[in-house]
């Protein structure tokens, strides 16, 4: 064991010890390094404007990622490479072009848009603008000189610290204890599993974009840590005979490809469910093991038949996904148990569709999340699987729509009585992202225009011959 | 009064870059927050009440006090001056004494080693309320009687008697919802302690005079006491007028009470909370007009949520008045404003001011009144405008220059609005689900502070004997450009380049008395004010080398670098430095105040404005009918800056105020519970525009006349204006909803249109249209 974090920076080895463990990566750069370039906008990982750039090694090169390092804890740079936007010097093509293009005005909100930019540069196929820059807000410009730079700008080649991560990686696993606060970054499933057992009131951290929160936000001081991201065996994605198997510790970023090959509405649930820099930290298990009514997944997994591996010591436990979800905050996971993995049943010659309903349709957590999957033969319903997120205290199936649905002919006419149906499954709240009303009406709407092949919706008007 | 007009030449008019451009994008603009944190910093936290209205019982403080790393605590009693951080009136407590007002109202400060030993002192805080009535909304103001002041009204003719005669008579309603600033950097104060009880603040405030001033007040203290200072904020919009002033009195009070340095930075949240908002607006209309949708009357009745105290309600709700107007001619018009107060955060100035809320009533009418007659409503609009309809305004000024006409002729031209229009009907004729909108509106803003008092800015200019200059002025830079506009000015009145002009942070100590940079007055006033001084110095420069060479002054010009004295030229460098050593003063302070205006608040008439600025945008939508969700497929702007000192700065603050207005009237929405907390208070909740919401198709262009008006360099402001262009994208969106309904029916659409608004709005206009 190490307790000593070590990263890389600026090509230099930062060695850290006794620290506060849930220290937040941009408050050491800021008020521990005095680097105050990299800004505080939100602390929840919302506006980007702390975006720094995280390399790993990657199948021997350097892969970086754009990450929010109001919501990083410092122990998860361990033998990474970080990036600030005073890395880049101030000449940079990335810095040239936005300066070219009158891209900044407060200019507070900009080194975030640096970061993003350059992280983009190093894409092999970078994402659409609009898409790279959904996690960074501007509320000056209108984003328009900053686009214009974006789209002026090519590829960026650099050098990487291939040689001076490979050193790192070599080094123990990292445990640290500060004023009784402990961390631990397991390197393999064994020491997860001890460690797990050992700890079982342990909070178990994948990507932090939700427990970050509970530092940032709740100011809760969180005793005991275990963070999964080391973990090797949770880092594989594999087909298997019962489908397709996700690590627990597969960042969204990652899954994104192999989700959309399954159904094109996943890969665009994925897109929306956070911008590239939640999705470059957040995890699909942690997204359902934390078991928020709002998560985006669970709904399109439910409705996939998608099974949850538990494990607990040396047993292991799989269970259908919307039997995890047992109350609001709520879950079945025991102590010392943690999530391994999900499986994805192949989707076959199902019909299959996931909708998200809120305010703005890029970084928003949905009013209302739809996952709709069916089986039609000759013409009939077989089967049905209908979740909603949004709709009740948790991820949920809804069993009235679903019986309505199946043995029933796929028309218009079954579809309005499914509609009618979700009525009897859910008495959804009002919130500040929705009424109960709008809910309900969009649930069977939703259902309406999926049935009437419309599922495209506004975000293809472009697309559309005016 | 300096010479303002002539033709631009130098480095005037051209589209430098911002001067921070180079330091922004390597993270080396230095904000609040960056300062190297001076020795024995103490950090603030300020209690908030988690009360709308309660009366304070008892408050003990003992456990706070012990808390480890505690440095101070300090209540309402320990305030050694006044308890009040209040622009006007007197009536914003630093912290609450026997009653609580809002929820997140100022109970007490707590200064420690660290911001987490602070916050978390301040929860051992013991305090017993008694809860009293809260009234949350308009509605319960109104049955309440619960107001700021008594309603404002301002009258042309005999509307009422108007409408009543006229051939057609239309009403409505329509709620606005607020706006969160949204500023990206939050509230930030850092005072130091100086000596024989003096503090110097460095705060994040659009009003560093006012910050000056109340701190002083609360200290106890002569303003030349108190030094306030400011480089860049990290965004403003009106959040940094008078909302500073809270943070920094705290923080000065720890200082000078310490003897320490002392930092009070306010997270996301806590801003949110505390901090106030754009009013929200309840608006009632009623329009009489002929067949050809000319207005005969006109009366409007608005309402706002002023929130606990008067902060700047009353000028603002004025200036919702003003711009109820907006670019239509009234034969006869009745506009009444109510102000009403309620046990909420007290709402503020955001970019428009009052302005954007009091447009959206007579918007709406336009849109139903060619719904009602069947006809395009930019044929509602052009008949209607200023310089068509008449030139006469309801308070009282005549608009003497109104090119709105053709300003609105180009751009329906160059957006092909009724070729689109066309198609759009075709098109959503042949789509069930999905809806398209096109709208074409225009915007008139009147530019001066309404208090005329405001109008006036003060510049100091030093040349060093090197040829360099130092500028300094009252106003602030927030990332709309000003300090590089008045650089231009200035570098040009002296024939210099920019680089031997430094910009140097606003300070109190430095120019006193100013307003604050707003009511998009930055580069008018401050301009001037500059160019005042640099004249002078100027004018002491001409007469040394007229004389030295024996010349006319008249014959001496500076320009290049090079100062031109008939035959004979000679760097700049070298006459100053010969100036100085014929012992000529090389520094000025310059002044200027806007000539021409007067208003008389008590019977609503005058001359409040210098000029108008104009503008008009077509925007069109698509609605999902099914989900209400929404987009904004394309924009087309043509706006006036007048003959602009900087288009691409120009070109900024229109594309920026338009997705920020388009944000106001879309997905901002501020939702409150019914015990008044607000629940949207962080980005996750609260959703200003992202990058894909910006249209994919967006085309501004910069309307080509110099302002008739002496402004500096015949340019226009700029900062406001431009937000309310989105009311274009309010409008296409009404249309596309009154289209789910084959224009049987006008949508009730109220603002924000989110998707919920719209679905319910489709829902509603297809059930009254039969089609449901």
């Amino acid at each position: 064991m190490r307790d000593t974090v070590r990263f890389l920076l600026d090509g230099e080895v930062v060695e850290l010890s006794g620290i506060d463990p849930t220290m937040t990566v941009l408050n050491w750069l800021r008020y521990e390094r005095r680097r105050t370039g990299t800004k505080e906008g939100c602390a929840e990982g919302d506006c980007g404007a702390c975006t720094v750039a995280v390399g790993e090694l990657e199948d021997g090169a350097v892969r970086w990622r754009a990450v929010n390092a109001c919501i990083l804890f410092l122990p998860m740079l361990d033998g990474k490479a970080l990036k600030t936007v005073e890395s880049l010097g101030g000449k940079h093509p990335v810095q040239t072009a936005l300066v070219e293009h009158h891209a900044s005005q407060c200019g507070f909100c900009t080194p975030g848009f640096v970061m993003s930019l350059w992280v983009r540069g190093r894409e092999k196929q970078p994402l659409p603008v609009n898409d790279s820059l959904a996690g960074n807000l501007c509320r000056c410009t209108g984003y328009g000189p900053i686009v214009a730079a974006a789209e002026a700008l090519g590829p960026t080649l650099e050098d990487d610290p291939v040689e001076a991560l490979t050193a790192l990686a070599a080094a123990p696993s990292l445990a640290v204890e500060t004023d009784g606060r402990r961390w631990f970054s397991p390197r393999s499933l064994s020491e997860l599993t001890d460690l797990a057992e050992q700890h079982p009131e342990a909070v178990i951290l994948a990507g932090a974009t939700d427990v970050g929160l509970w530092v940032t936000k709740q100011h809760r001081r969180l005793e005991t840590v275990i963070w999964i991201g080391a973990v090797h065996e949770l880092q594989t994605i594999s087909q298997t005979p019962e489908g397709l198997r996700i690590g627990a510790g597969i960042r969204y970023g990652d899954a994104l490809d192999v989700l959309r090959g399954l159904h094109p509405d996943l890969g665009e649930l994925l897109r929306r469910l956070g911008s590239v820099q939640v999705r470059s930290s957040g995890t699909l298990g942690g997204n359902i093991a934390n078991g928020s009514p709002i998560g985006d997944m669970p709904p399109a997994l439910i409705a996939l038949g998608a099974k949850l591996v538990l494990r607990k010591g040396a047993t292991t436990r799989s269970l259908p996904l919307e039997d995890y979800f047992i109350a609001y905050g709520k879950q079945d996971r025991r102590p010392g148990e943690f999530v391994e993995a999900l499986v994805i049943p192949p989707l076959g010659d199902r019909l299959f569709h996931v909708a998200k309903l809120s305010k703005r349709f890029d970084q928003d957590i949905s009013a209302v999340c739809a996952g709709f999957s069916v089986a039609v033969k000759d013409g009939i319903v077989s089967d049905a699987r209908i979740a909603f997120g949004g709709m009740a205290a948790t991820p949920k199936r809804a069993a009235a729509c679903e019986a309505a649905l199946t043995g029933r002919p796929w028309t218009e006419e079954t579809i309005e009585a499914a509609a009618r149906a979700l009525a009897e499954d859910f008495t959804p709240l009002d919130d500040m992202r929705a009424s109960a009303a709008y809910r309900l009406t969009t649930a069977g709407n939703l259902l309406r225009r999926w049935f009437a092949g419309q599922t495209a919706g506004v975000l293809a008007a472009e697309a559309i011959d005016a | 009064m300096p010479d303002a007009g002539g033709p631009a030449t130098g480095v005037v008019s051209r589209p430098i870059k911002h001067d921070s451009a180079e330091k922004h994008v390597a993270g080396r603009a230095t904000y609040i927050d960056d300062i190297p944190e001076p020795a024995g910093l103490v950090h603030l936290y300020i209690a908030q009440s988690p009360k709308a209205h309660a009366r304070i019982l008892a408050m003990d403080l003992s456990a706070v006090r012990t808390a480890p790393g505690v440095v101070d605590v300090i209540s309402a009693a320990d305030v050694p001056g006044k308890n009040d951080v209040s622009p006007v009136v007197g009536d914003d407590p630093l912290f609450a004494e026997d009653r609580v007002q809002f929820v997140g109202q100022s109970l007490f400060a707590v200064a420690a080693e660290s911001l987490a030993q602070a916050r978390a002192a301040a929860a051992l805080a013991r305090i017993d309320y008694e809860d009293l009535p809260a009234i949350l909304t308009q509605d319960a103001a109104r049955a309440a009687g619960s107001v700021i002041e008594a309603a404002q009204e301002m009258r042309l003719g005999d509307a009422p008697a108007a409408i009543a005669a006229a051939s057609r008579r239309l009403s409505g309603t329509l709620a606005i919802g607020g706006q969160d600033h949204f500023y990206l950097e939050g509230q930030i104060a850092l005072a130091t302690p100086r000596e024989d009880g003096d503090v110097h603040v460095w705060c994040s405030t659009q009003h560093p005079t006012e910050v000056q001033h109340n701190i002083a007040k609360v200290l106890g203290v002569r303003d030349h006491a108190v030094t306030v200072e400011v480089r860049r904020m990290g965004g403003g919009f009106g959040g940094k007028e008078s909302q500073p002033a809270l943070f920094a009195a705290a923080a000065a009070l720890i200082a000078v009470r310490t003897g320490r340095p002392a930092k009070l930075r306010l997270d996301r949240d806590d801003d949110m909370v505390m901090t106030g908002k754009r009013h929200d607006f309840e608006t009632g209309w009623e329009a009489g007009f002929d067949e050809a949708g000319r207005l005969t009357g006109y009366a409007v009745e608005m309402g706002s949520r002023c929130g606990y105290s008067a902060d700047l309600s009353m000028a603002i709700n004025d200036r919702a008045m003003f711009h109820s107007d907006n670019a239509y001619a009234l034969p006869a018009a009745e506009i009444r404003s109510h102000r009403w107060r309620t046990h909420t955060v007290s709402n503020t100035a955001f970019r428009g001011f009052g302005g954007p809320q009091g447009m959206m009533g007579i918007e709406r009418a336009m849109d139903a009144i060619a719904l009602d007659l069947g006809i395009d409503p930019l044929d509602v609009r052009k008949a209607n405008l200023y310089g068509v309809a008449g030139l006469q305004t309801p308070y009282g000024q005549t608009v003497d220059d109104a090119p709105i006409l053709e300003l609105i002729e180009r751009l329906e031209a160059t957006s092909a609005y009724r070729r689109r229009r066309a198609a759009i009907a075709d098109w959503n004729a042949k789509n069930r689900w999905l809806k398209r909108g096109i709208a074409l509106t225009p915007v008139k803003f009147g530019i001066s502070f309404t208090a005329t008092h405001l109008n006036q800015a003060g510049a100091l200019i030093h040349v060093y004997t090197d040829g360099s200059v130092m500028l300094n002025h009252g106003g602030t830079e927030m990332g709309q450009g000003l300090y590089q506009k008045v650089a231009q000015v200035v570098a040009d009145a002296f024939g210099i380049g920019l680089d031997r002009v430094r910009i140097t942070a606003t300070a109190t100590d430095k120019v006193p008395n100013t307003s604050a940079t707003a009511a998009s007055s930055g580069s008018d006033l401050n301009g001037m004010a500059a160019l005042d001084a640099a004249n002078q110095i100027k004018a002491r420069l001409t007469a040394f080398a007229a004389e030295k060479w024996g010349v006319d002054p008249a014959a001496v010009t500076f320009a290049g670098g090079m100062v031109r004295c008939g035959t004979e030229t000679q760097d700049f460098t070298t006459l100053v430095r010969e100036a100085w050593f014929n012992r000529i003063g090389l520094s000025a302070a310059g002044f200027y105040r806007t000539p021409d205006i007067h208003y008389d608040r008590a019977t609503h008439q005058g001359r409040p404005f210098f000029y108008y600025a104009w503008g008009a945008a077509c925007s069109e939508v698509i609605i999902d009918t099914l989900t209400g969700e929404n987009r904004c497929l394309r924009a087309d702007i043509l706006h006036d800056c007048g003959a602009s000192l900087n288009p691409a700065i120009d070109l900024g603050q229109i594309e920026g105020g338009f997705i920020q207005g388009m944000g106001w009237l879309t997905t901002e929405e501020l939702v409150w519970d019914d015990q008044g907390a607000l629940k949207t208070h962080a980005p996750s909740t609260y959703k200003i525009p992202a990058c894909s919401d910006r249209p994919p198709i967006l085309h501004i262009d910069l309307w080509d006349q110099p302002n008739p008006a002496a402004t500096i360099r015949r340019s226009k402001a700029v900062g406001e204006p431009p937000l309310m262009l989105a009311i274009s994208v309010f409008s296409a969106l009404t249309q596309a909803v009154a289209a789910a309904g084959d224009f049987k029916i006008m949508p009730t659409l109220d603002a924000p249109a989110t998707p919920e608004r719209i679905l319910m709005a489709v829902d509603d206009v297809r059930r009254r249209a039969g089609l449901s």
